[in-house]
C-alpha cells in the first residue's frame, strides 16, 4: 500500500495537503468535542462553570451504582433489538419482492426509499399524530377494534410507537443494501438452481440468504448504531422518555441530564460510555468484514 | 471557536459595513435573549421597539433563542465563552440555578440603584417579587412575564350535563361532583390537567398553605428538602387516582401538551396556566370561564395563594459599566405602570406591580373581560412563609421526576403514597447533589 502511494505522489507534502481538509474537519468536529467530553466526565461543575472540581471517576461510579442508569441500558437494549430485527426483516421482504418486480421497478423502489429523506423529528411527529389517542387515525381504528390505545400512560404502547417510527425511517436504508446485495448475486447461480428444479422459496433459502449474510451483519451493526443514536429526534418528538422512564434510551438521557438538567459532568460521563460502545461495535464490524466479505 | 467566529464577524463588519458600524457606535446595543415564540415573540419585539423609540442612547436588541431550557443552555455556553448577552430571560424553575451561580449575574436592585433609578420592591405583587428575592431581601431578577395556575371550564359542556353555571365551583368536592355529572351524561373527558407538577403539587401546596419542601419551600434558606409525601398531598393524589380510575380525570400528557384537549372541547375542565388565555380565546368554539384552583374546604388556611410560573429577566455579569446604565434604563421603562398594564392586557400575564393592577382595574378591562382578574386576585393576597414560592435546586429534573411518578399513579402501577414517597426520595437525592456542587 505504501509503495503504491510513493509511485502516485512524487511530492512529500501533497498527500498530506490533500487529506488536510478532511483531517481538520475530523479534528475540530470529532476529536475536539470528544476530548472535551472526556475531560468533563472527570469533573463536577455548576451550570455556568464558576466552580469546577476534579472528581476522578465519581461520575462513572454514580452512574453504574444508579439503578435508573441500568434500567436505561435495558430499555435501550430492548429498543435497539426490536428496531434492528423488525427493520431488517421487513426490509428483506420488501427487497426480495422488489427484486422480482418486472414493471414500474423504478417507481416502486423510489417510493420505498422516500422515508429515508424524512428528518427523525418529522417522522416522530407524523407517527405521533397517527397514534394520538382519540384524534389519530390509527388510534381510532384501534379503538374501534377494542384496543384502548394510550401511549401516554401505557409503556408498551409508547415503546411500540417509537419502534414503529424508528423502523419506518430506517427501512429504506436497509432495503437499498438488500436490493443491491440481491442484484449482485450472479444470475448464473439462480439459473443453475432453477434448472435443478429449485422453487422460489428454495432459491431464496439456500442461495440468496446465505450469500446475503455479510449484508445482514453490516446492517445489524448499522441498525443498532442507528437505534442507539439517531433515534433521538423521534423520541424527543413523541414520548420524551415517558411514561415514567419507560422509553428513556441512553442517548436521550445524555441530552436530558446535560441540556435540561444541566448536570454536565454526568452527561459527559454518559457520552464517554456511549462513545466506548460505538468504538467497540465499529471495531467488531471491521474485524468481521475483513474476514468475511468476499463475494 | 465562538470567540474566533465573533472576531471573524467583527472584521467582516469592519470591511463590509463602515456605515453600519458607525450607526451602531452612536447607540449602545443591549442584547436581550428571550424564549417567547409566536404571538409573544411579536410582543417582545414591540416592547423593545417602543423603548428604542422613546430614547436615543440605547438600542435593545431582542434575540429569540428557542424554548426556555434552550435559551438557558445557550446562555450558559455563551457565558463560558465570554459572549453572554446583557439580559437573559430565565423561566421560574431555573431561578435557584441562577441564584446559586455566584458571580454570573448582577442583582437587578443593584443595577437599578447604581444607575440612579428608583427601585422599590414593595411596589411589586408580593407573590411575584418574593419569588425573585434572595433570602437577604435583595431582588435578584426583574419579574417580566408571570402567570399562575387557574381552572378553565367549558360552560357549554357543563350546561349540557345539567350543571348550573351560575356559581362556578371552588372546591374539590364540587369539581368531583361536576366531573361525575359530565361522565354520567356521556362525556369522554370530564377533567384533565396541564403542568401536573406545577398545578397539582406546587400550587396545590401553597393554595393550602402547606409546605412542599422544608425551609419555606427553599425560599428561606439553603439545604431544603422535599416533603411531597405529606398526608395532604397523598390524599389529593389519591383522589385524582380514583378519579382517573373512574374515567373522571383523563391524563393528556406533560407540560402544556393537554392544552389542545380543552381548546377543542374534548375535555370540559382543565387546570392550566392563566397565560393559556390567548390560545383558548383564539381556538375555543364554546363559552368558557376561568376560576380559581379548587381547594379542600376542611384544610385550615386554604385557600391561601397560588404561585407563579413564567419567567424573569436576569442581568449577566462582566459587561462595561456604561452598558448597565442602558439595562437600568430599560428596566425603568418596564417598571412603568402604564407599560405594565398594557402588557398585562395584551398577553394575559400578571400585572407585576400593584399600581399597574389598579390602573387596569380603573380602565374597566376586568369588567369587559370577566375572569381576567381571577389570576390576579389569586396572587395579590399577603403570602405566608409556606406560600411565597418554590425555590429548589435541580428543579427541572425534579419537575420531571414528578411527571414520571405521577404517570405511574395514573397508570395504576403505583399508589399515591408509593409515588409521592419516590418523588421525595429521588428529589432529595438531587437536592443533596445540588447543595454539594454549589457550596
Amino acid at each position: 500500500m505504501s509503495q503504491k502511494t510513493e509511485i502516485l505522489f512524487k511530492s512529500r507534502w501533497l498527500p498530506w495537503a490533500l487529506v488536510a481538509p478532511q483531517g481538520i474537519i475530523v479534528l475540530v468536529f470529532f476529536f475536539w468535542p470528544a476530548g472535551q467530553a472526556l475531560v468533563n466526565s472527570f469533573q463536577e461543575s455548576d451550570a455556568f462553570g464558576m466552580s469546577v472540581q476534579w472528581v476522578g471517576i465519581k461520575n462513572f461510579y454514580a452512574l453504574f451504582t444508579n439503578p435508573a442508569y441500568w434500567y436505561s441500558f435495558k430499555i435501550t437494549a430492548i429498543f435497539s433489538v426490536l428496531v434492528a430485527v423488525i427493520g431488517i426483516g421487513l426490509a428483506l421482504i420488501l427487497a426480495v419482492f422488489a427484486d422480482r418486480v418486472v414493471r414500474a421497478t423504478i417507481i416502486y423502489r423510489s417510493l420505498i426509499i422516500w422515508p429515508y429523506a424524512v428528518a427523525p423529528a418529522v417522522a416522530g411527529i407524523l407517527w405521533l399524530f397517527l397514534f394520538s389517542p382519540s384524534v389519530g387515525v390509527v388510534a381510532r381504528s384501534l379503538e374501534a377494534i377494542g384496543v384502548q390505545w394510550n401511549s401516554l400512560l401505557n409503556s408498551d404502547h409508547a415503546m411500540a410507537l417509537i419502534v414503529i417510527a424508528s423502523v419506518w425511517k430506517q427501512i429504506s436504508y436497509n432495503f437499498l443494501f438488500f436490493l443491491a446485495g440481491l442484484q449482485s448475486i450472479p444470475k448464473s447461480l439462480i439459473e443453475a438452481s432453477m434448472l435443478d428444479g429449485a422453487g422460489p422459496w428454495r432459491r431464496f433459502w439456500s442461495i440468496q440468504l446465505p450469500l446475503l449474510s455479510p449484508v445482514f451483519f453490516f446492517l445489524l451493526v448499522i441498525n443498532i448504531v442507528y437505534a442507539f443514536f439517531d433515534t433521538f429526534g423521534i423520541i424527543d418528538a413523541t414520548t420524551q422518555g415517558g411514561p415514567g422512564k419507560e422509553t428513556e434510551i441512553l442517548v436521550y438521557k445524555v441530552y436530558f441530564d446535560g441540556f435540561k438538567a444541566l448536570d454536565l459532568g454526568s452527561s459527559a460521563a454518559q457520552s464517554v460510555i456511549l462513545m466506548t460502545i460505538v468504538i467497540l461495535l465499529t471495531a467488531l464490524q471491521f474485524k468481521f468484514i475483513d474476514k468475511k466479505v468476499n463475494y | 471557536m465562538i470567540k474566533r467566529l465573533a472576531t471573524l464577524a467583527a472584521s467582516l463588519a469592519l470591511v463590509m459595513g463602515p456605515q453600519l458600524t458607525a450607526h451602531a457606535q452612536a447607540k449602545k446595543e443591549i442584547i436581550w435573549w428571550h424564549a417567547m415564540s409566536g404571538a409573544l415573540n411579536d410582543w417582545v419585539n414591540d416592547v423593545a421597539a417602543d423603548f428604542n423609540k422613546r430614547q436615543s442612547e440605547y438600542v435593545v436588541v431582542p434575540v429569540f433563542k428557542g424554548t426556555y431550557p434552550e435559551a438557558m443552555t445557550a446562555a450558559i455556553a455563551a457565558f463560558r465563552a465570554g459572549q453572554a448577552p446583557h439580559i437573559l430571560q430565565v423561566f421560574e424553575v431555573g431561578t435557584a440555578t441562577m441564584m446559586a451561580s455566584k458571580g454570573v449575574v448582577v442583582p437587578v436592585s443593584k443595577v437599578m440603584t447604581d444607575n440612579g433609578y428608583k427601585f422599590n420592591p414593595a411596589s411589586y405583587i408580593p407573590a411575584v417579587s418574593g419569588y425573585y428575592t434572595a433570602p437577604t431581601g435583595e431582588m435578584m431578577s426583574f419579574p417580566f412575564n408571570s402567570s399562575t395556575t387557574v381552572t378553565w371550564l367549558n360552560l357549554d359542556a357543563l350546561k349540557a350535563a345539567g350543571v348550573s353555571t351560575e356559581k362556578l365551583p371552588t372546591t374539590w368536592p364540587e369539581i368531583q361532583a361536576i366531573a361525575k355529572k359530565l361522565k354520567d351524561s356521556g362525556h369522554k373527558c370530564p377533567m384533565t390537567t396541564a403542568w401536573q407538577g406545577w398545578t397539582q403539587l406546587e400550587s396545590f401546596s401553597t393554595w393550602h398553605n402547606t409546605e412542599l419542601a422544608t425551609q419555606g419551600n427553599g425560599m428561606s434558606g439553603p439545604n431544603a428538602r422535599l416533603f411531597a409525601n405529606s398526608p395532604l398531598h397523598v390524599r389529593h393524589i389519591d383522589n385524582l387516582a380514583k378519579m382517573a380510575k373512574d374515567g373522571l380525570f383523563v391524563y393528556k400528557g406533560r407540560g402544556s401538551a393537554p392544552s389542545p384537549s380543552f381548546e377543542s372541547g374534548e375535555c370540559a375542565i382543565s387546570f392550566n396556566s392563566s397565560a393559556a388565555y390567548a390560545g383558548i380565546a383564539k381556538n375555543a368554539k364554546f363559552k368558557f370561564a376561568v376560576t380559581t384552583l379548587p381547594y379542600y374546604p376542611d384544610v385550615a388556611g386554604a385557600p391561601q395563594n397560588t404561585i407563579i410560573g413564567g419567567a424573569s429577566l436576569w442581568v449577566m455579569s462582566g459587561k462595561p459599566a456604561a452598558d448597565y446604565k442602558g439595562v437600568g434604563a430599560f428596566f425603568n421603562y418596564l417598571s412603568d405602570a402604564k407599560v405594565q398594564s398594557d402588557n398585562h392586557m395584551r398577553t394575559g400575564y400578571l400585572p407585576v406591580t400593584l399600581e399597574s393592577f389598579k390602573l387596569t382595574e380603573d380602565s374597566g378591562f376586568y369588567k369587559k373581560n370577566p375572569g381576567t382578574d381571577v389570576s390576579v386576585n389569586q396572587m395579590i393576597r399577603k403570602t405566608t412563609d409556606k406560600s411565597r414560592g418554590i425555590r429548589l435546586g435541580n428543579y427541572v429534573q425534579i419537575r420531571t421526576i414528578m411527571d414520571e411518578e405521577l404517570e405511574q399513579v395514573w397508570a395504576g402501577k403505583k399508589t399515591a403514597q408509593q409515588a409521592l414517597d419516590d418523588v421525595t426520595k429521588r428529589g432529595n437525592a438531587l437536592l443533596e447533589k445540588f447543595d454539594a456542587t454549589n457550596k
